[in-house]
């Protein structure tokens, strides 16, 4: 594996790796989503693929998924072959894709009833299922009602109740969160948390990097269609980042002026955005105080603790959101 | 788990989303038959049959059409219920990504939504065939078997638009489908009128139509016409474009649902 020594990873026995994959590519005609990556996720882990958009995420949980068949490489999803143990592995998985997938003429209720008729489980277990779930997801008292007046954030969690009406192993989860306004999101991020202490292994991919760090206990960093690191968000962030950066606003006419003069710093590394220099250090405070030594006076000034949105930079010279 | 199960299952998703529009559609399918047979066999047959109706066979105007109609009205059906919500599956609704998350194959989800549009094939020629008995138009007991025959009628065209429209990420072509495919099938085979009208030239397109053999075969089946020989050759023609269909159909599911 490229840049990674998973030295937080505890030794697992082999039942306990509940998706393998080695080598693996995706390509759609002379594109290639995915260029030779390898992973594994083990049991009851939350497993995140961080990167922009278009870094091949979506398209290797859709492989995860048994709804597109790789390319070439090796993929094993609990201990099967997603080609032609399609069927049998998506009985046990959970899918929230990235755009919602729901009957909006249906009811909230009728939505996971129908999906659970897919699953072929009895219909008592189905409607005690649906109940239960419905509390869970905070939508109890929207059961009776037609999909389509839902609010962005309630649809979502409609999703993630249906994706569970199978009471799934391994929950698949494609940007769980984009488009939801704060509040919003802090509700998923709690019931996710909540399925992952309940021992649900959660795999998921975002382009936030909150998220990522709220969520996973491991993730990759995707971009290009390759895995360029490996870890925790902490071992991440120790190892790519500093404990702490210096984020500079100037006068965009003194912009350019003002980051060459902070070059002279005793910084680890600066990054000169397009509308912000970063500056890389052990102390912002310091390097704050350094910084007005040298004549430098920025408009505004934010000292604050590095995050994977730093480790994505460092990586890949870009930003997540670019 | 056998295929059909699971192809039962998003089969049975149908019958939940029919459950909102069946009122709707069941007046329709009744509408349709009284106000075609009504105009065309009742009014115009009247002009039609002063004259002679020898090029009919002999029988009334709305004995002659009654029976093509029920074949061109499965093919009807089938061009609306296999194009927009197939294409809606995929684009707008969805349903049929939400499916393929789960355990059924894209085999499975198209299947199980023929199976559906075989039923409503089978509820429309019901229907026509008992409007057609209350105006008095059938000639042959052998008319109970152009249920049947209308209904692989409607087969032989339903797959193969599936397997189209599958493909489709707009519904642009869809209108010019139904204008230059269907209306043209409609009114030039042999529903309105014998091919043998024609001018010479077109009538080898005719007869290569699906639609004109069902035309053929349930005419033939409520005059009582029908001969064994012909009528296989008709059935054998009608199942070649059904068992096409699928087959293609299959195969480009499978590419869009496992892209």
């Amino acid at each position: 594996m490229p840049h990674s020594e998973p030295t937080d990873v505890p030794h697992v026995d082999h039942a306990d790796t509940l998706v393998q994959a080695s080598g693996l590519i995706k390509r759609f005609g002379d594109f290639t989503a995915v260029n030779g990556i390898d992973f594994s996720i083990t049991r009851g882990e939350a497993f995140g693929f961080l990167g922009p958009n278009g870094a091949g995420k979506s398209s290797t949980m859709r492989m995860v998924g048994c709804v597109s068949p790789p390319t070439s490489g090796r993929l094993t999803i609990l201990g099967r072959d997603p080609v032609t143990d399609g069927a049998a592995i998506r009985a046990r998985l959970g899918v929230v894709p990235q755009e919602n997938t729901l009957d909006i003429e249906l009811t909230v209720r009728e939505n996971l009833i129908v999906y659970g008729r897919y699953f072929g489980l009895p219909r008592s277990v189905i409607r005690e299922r649906a109940t239960s779930l419905l509390e869970f997801t905070q939508l109890s008292d929207r059961a009776e009602d037609r999909v389509e007046p839902l609010s962005g954030g309630m649809k979502r969690r409609l999703v993630i109740a249906r994706s569970l009406i199978n009471d799934p192993e391994i929950l698949l989860l494609d940007e769980p969160t984009t488009g939801l306004d704060p509040q919003a999101r802090h509700i998923v991020w709690d019931r996710l948390f909540r399925l992952k202490q309940r021992g649900v292994t959660l795999i998921l991919t975002t382009h936030y990097m909150d998220e990522a760090e709220q969520l996973c206990d491991r993730l990759v960093v995707m971009d290009g269609g390759q895995i360029v690191a490996e870890g925790s968000p902490r071992d991440l962030i120790e190892r790519y980042s500093t404990p702490e950066v210096l984020e500079l606003r100037f006068d965009p006419a003194e912009h350019e002026q003002a980051a060459e003069k902070l070059a002279e710093l005793p910084a680890d590394r600066q990054e000169v955005l397009a509308d912000r220099v970063l500056i890389y250090t052990r102390n912002g405070d310091q390097t704050l105080a350094a910084a007005r030594a040298l004549g430098v006076e920025p408009i505004t000034s934010l000292a604050r603790r590095s995050t994977l949105e730093d480790v994505f930079l460092r990586l890949t010279g870009r930003q997540l959101g670019d | 788990m056998a295929t059909a199960t699971f192809a039962f299952r998003e089969f049975r998703f149908w019958l939940t989303d029919y459950r909102r529009t069946w009122r709707g559609s069941v007046v329709s399918s009744v509408l349709g038959p009284v106000l075609y047979l009504g105009a065309m066999g009742a009014g115009l047959g009247t002009l039609v049959n002063r004259h002679s109706t020898a090029s009919l066979g002999g029988v009334t105007y709305l004995a002659f059409i009654s029976p093509g109609l029920l074949a061109a009205q499965a093919m009807q059906t089938s061009f609306g219920e296999a194009l927009y919500p197939v294409l809606g599956s995929v684009k707008w609704v969805s349903n049929y990504f939400a499916a393929a998350a789960s355990p059924l194959r894209p085999r499975d989800v198209f299947r199980g939504h023929l199976m559906f549009v075989t039923m409503r094939l089978i509820m429309n020629c019901a229907v026509f065939l008992a409007v057609i008995a209350a105006f008095g138009a059938v000639r042959s007991p052998l008319v109970v078997l152009a249920l049947p025959v209308a209904v692989l009628t409607g087969l032989a065209f339903a797959p193969v638009l599936m397997a189209w429209a599958v493909t489709r990420t707009t519904d642009v072509s869809f209108s010019v489908l139904m204008r230059f495919v269907m209306v043209p099938l409609f009114l030039f085979s042999g529903t309105f009128f014998p091919v043998s009208q024609l001018p010479g030239w077109l009538q080898p397109v005719a007869y290569v139509t699906p639609l004109w053999h069902g035309v053929e075969l349930c005419r033939g089946l409520a005059l009582g016409t029908a001969d064994v020989g012909g009528a296989a050759v008709h059935v054998v023609y009608l199942l070649a474009w059904a068992v096409a269909g699928c087959v293609a159909a299959q195969l480009t599911y499978r590419k869009r649902l496992y892209e």
